[in-house]
């Protein structure tokens, strides 16, 4: 069927009852006049509601009216989902979740249901190890252009030149400050620690994840964030310890404690960091200058998603930059795409807390996938927390 | 006579039929999974992995602190936990006016309709820094920090656990034969010595399954100490979390909670040996 400006538009009275007559006069035929009046449209529409006829098949693969979703809190603008619906008759049940390893071990134990869903940089390596992500079908994703990526964000989604995951968006680890409550500024990891001892004392947070904890504990000394190297860990844990009793929480439950006042400073991801800022303008946030984390979320499709074209076809409505432009609006990440950089207004690129300086980004490190499944960290992370 | 028994012996298991296949479901099938997890190894990439090995065991004493802490939060926590309960189920059951026992019983339970979780968030806004600490800063006591502290942790606990104490107390209270009191009385008893000699003593059962049940709570507990205790203080509960959700550790996870099941029936017998003896109550049949 052709398409038209007036597709989609309401008829008006007098036309419809033009039409009314053609259609009795016999110089019209019954289809026509169900598209020309949008009596067809609403019929279908109507019937997909309630059930009756199967949805529209779309790109000569049927995409089901269903499929789900595995993500992070607040990472998505809820129209996203619904205007893909009202696209595709295709609804999307969406998963939180709270860590990488939680989506893990539930895609693991199979039949998770999900068609798509945001594994971080660390992970992915994994997945494609056990065999649970699918190598993407590029030809299914025209929306996505390696080109306008930097590739810096984009490596990690690529093994053995296959790329399993594409990127939604990236950000950084570093600390926030209630500049009102420590005035003292700050640009180091060695003067985060400090600060948690003196100043700080009492009113400090560090994540519950030994990631970020121990990988900035490592960063006082100047070591690898992703060490496993006994001594540097041994360095680490002892900072650790020493710290503990000073502290005001170990959690990453760190927004409402800083927004309360409680905590002073605390451990922080991009997103909450520009939150905190957007808030309350007093708390900062600090890049250490040893370097530090950086990440990059991505989207992957699991081998066993029950709805894969459906999984795909919302990935490439989500590599969409007009799409994009929103979703990054509303969760406050920073993108990886710079077609969608082009659409973020002005004081979202100069923000930065999303976009920091290119020499405080140059030391920071990617999470490997050995450091997160290291039981040697893990362990040092329990002695830590129960010490 | 012998048909007699026979019948009250099936009739016996027809009514625990339901709850005896309730349980192989949902108790004894996924324990034995566990039990098999914890001789098993940790898969490279975490998760479980086929083995006999009683190594998960040996490496029990890495969570000894762990272990260490919640041996002393469940039996402190339950004992505060009776100290505020005896009063208040001592009034409903004794003095309060018929009329208001069933409402105030109520207040006691509606607590119960929303989710611990809902509760203990409350909490942390109430001992946050936007709740009572603000309250006193406007009367010029400025920086008070009560969230994330242990009193704000026993505070918790106490307030979580508190119906399931009361309850118990006030069913064997309740039941008490007044008769004795006054006999007590007449036999020229003080009112404290009649307390101590007659009301606490026949509420002991009630105390005792109070206790057990609070304290047997508190051995898995993980949430309030997170939410209200910040994460500083490391319980078998956080353990646990840690193990299967974080490091995905498993063996050696299901290896803890072994351990901590075994720990709990040890602490019901004994409880209930305790019980038993100091009450002097006798085995009751079903029928």
């Amino acid at each position: 069927m052709s398409k038209s400006y007036r597709d989609g538009l309401p008829i008006s009275p007098e036309n419809f009852v033009d039409q009314l007559m053609r259609l009795k006069r016999g110089s019209i035929g019954r289809r026509d006049f169900l598209g020309l009046t949008g009596l067809g449209i609403a019929t279908a529409v109507m019937a997909r509601e309630i059930g009756i006829m199967p949805t529209p098949v779309f790109a000569a693969e049927s995409l089901g009216d269903r499929m789900s979703i595995a993500t992070w809190p607040n990472y998505h603008d809820p129209q996203t989902f619904e205007n893909f619906k009202k696209d595709t008759g295709v609804a999307v049940e969406v998963n939180v979740f709270g860590s990488n390893e939680e989506m893990l071990a539930k895609l693991q134990a199979g039949a998770s249901g999900w068609s798509l869903f945001v594994p971080t940089n660390y992970t992915i390596s994994t997945y494609k190890k056990l065999g649970i992500i699918e190598p993407l079908d590029m030809a299914k994703l025209p929306n996505f252009d390696g080109t306008q990526e930097d590739p810096r964000f984009t490596a990690e989604g690529t093994i053995d030149k296959v790329i399993y995951a594409v990127p939604k968006n990236w950000g950084t680890t570093g600390f926030a400050v209630n500049t009102k409550k420590l005035a003292k500024p700050m640009t180091s990891w060695k003067e985060f620690w400090d600060t948690a001892m003196a100043e700080g004392d009492g009113r400090t947070m560090v994540h519950d994840y030994q990631l970020t904890t121990i990988g900035n504990a490592l960063k006082y000394y100047g070591y690898s964030f992703n060490s496993l190297k006994q001594d540097e860990l041994a360095k680490a844990e002892e900072l650790l310890l020493k710290v503990k009793p000073h502290l005001f929480a170990v959690s990453s439950d760190y927004q409402p404690g800083m927004r309360a006042g409680d905590a002073w400073m605390t451990m922080c991801w991009t997103n909450d960091g520009a939150q905190l800022h957007r808030d309350i303008p007093e708390i900062a946030y600090v890049l250490g200058k040893e370097g530090g984390e950086i990440w990059t979320d991505f989207y992957a499709i699991p081998k066993d998603a029950p709805n894969k074209p459906a999984g795909y076809a919302l990935l490439n409505y989500l590599m969409n930059p007009q799409v994009a432009v929103k979703e990054h609006l509303a969760n406050g990440a920073p993108s990886t795409d710079a077609r969608v950089n082009k659409l973020l207004p002005k004081e979202v690129l100069d923000n930065p807390i999303l976009y920091p300086a290119a020499d405080l980004l140059t030391p920071l490190e990617f999470g490997a996938a050995a450091t997160l499944t290291d039981p040697g960290r893990a362990e040092l992370m329990a002695r830590f927390k129960s010490a | 006579m012998r048909g007699n028994v026979l019948r009250k012996n099936l009739l016996t298991a027809m009514l625990l039929a339901p709850a005896t296949a309730w349980l192989v479901v949902f108790l004894v099938l996924p324990f034995i999974a566990i039990a098999v997890f914890s001789v098993g190894e940790r898969a490279p990439e975490g998760g479980y992995q086929a083995a006999f090995t009683l190594a998960q065991y040996a490496n029990l004493p890495a969570r000894a602190t762990a272990f260490w802490n919640t041996m002393v939060l469940a039996p402190v926590g339950a004992l505060a936990c009776l100290l505020v309960a005896y009063p208040v189920a001592y009034y409903l059951a004794l003095l309060a006016p018929q009329r208001w026992r069933l409402i105030l019983l109520a207040l006691v339970v509606i607590p119960f309709w929303t989710s611990l979780l809902m509760r203990t968030y409350a909490w942390m806004y109430i001992l946050g820094g936007r709740g009572i600490p603000a309250l006193l800063a406007l009367a010029g006591i400025e920086d008070v920090r009560l969230i994330n502290t242990p009193g704000a942790v026993l505070l918790g606990i106490v307030y979580g656990y508190l119906p399931l104490m009361i309850l118990p107390i006030y069913v064997s209270l309740e039941r008490l034969d007044r008769r004795l009191l006054e006999a007590s009385a007449d036999l020229g008893a003080t009112p404290l010595a009649t307390f101590l000699g007659v009301t606490l003593k026949l509420s002991l059962p009630g105390v005792m399954t109070g206790f057990s049940l609070v304290m047997i709570l508190l051995l898995g507990e993980y949430l309030i100490p997170t939410l209200l205790g910040g994460g500083k203080v490391f319980f078998i509960g956080n353990a646990l979390v840690d193990l299967f959700l974080q490091s995905r550790n498993w063996p050696f996870g299901s290896a803890i909670a072994i351990t901590l099941v075994l720990v709990s029936v040890v602490v019901l017998i004994a409880a209930n040996r305790i019980s038993t003896r100091v009450s002097g109550a006798r085995r009751v049949d079903l029928i």
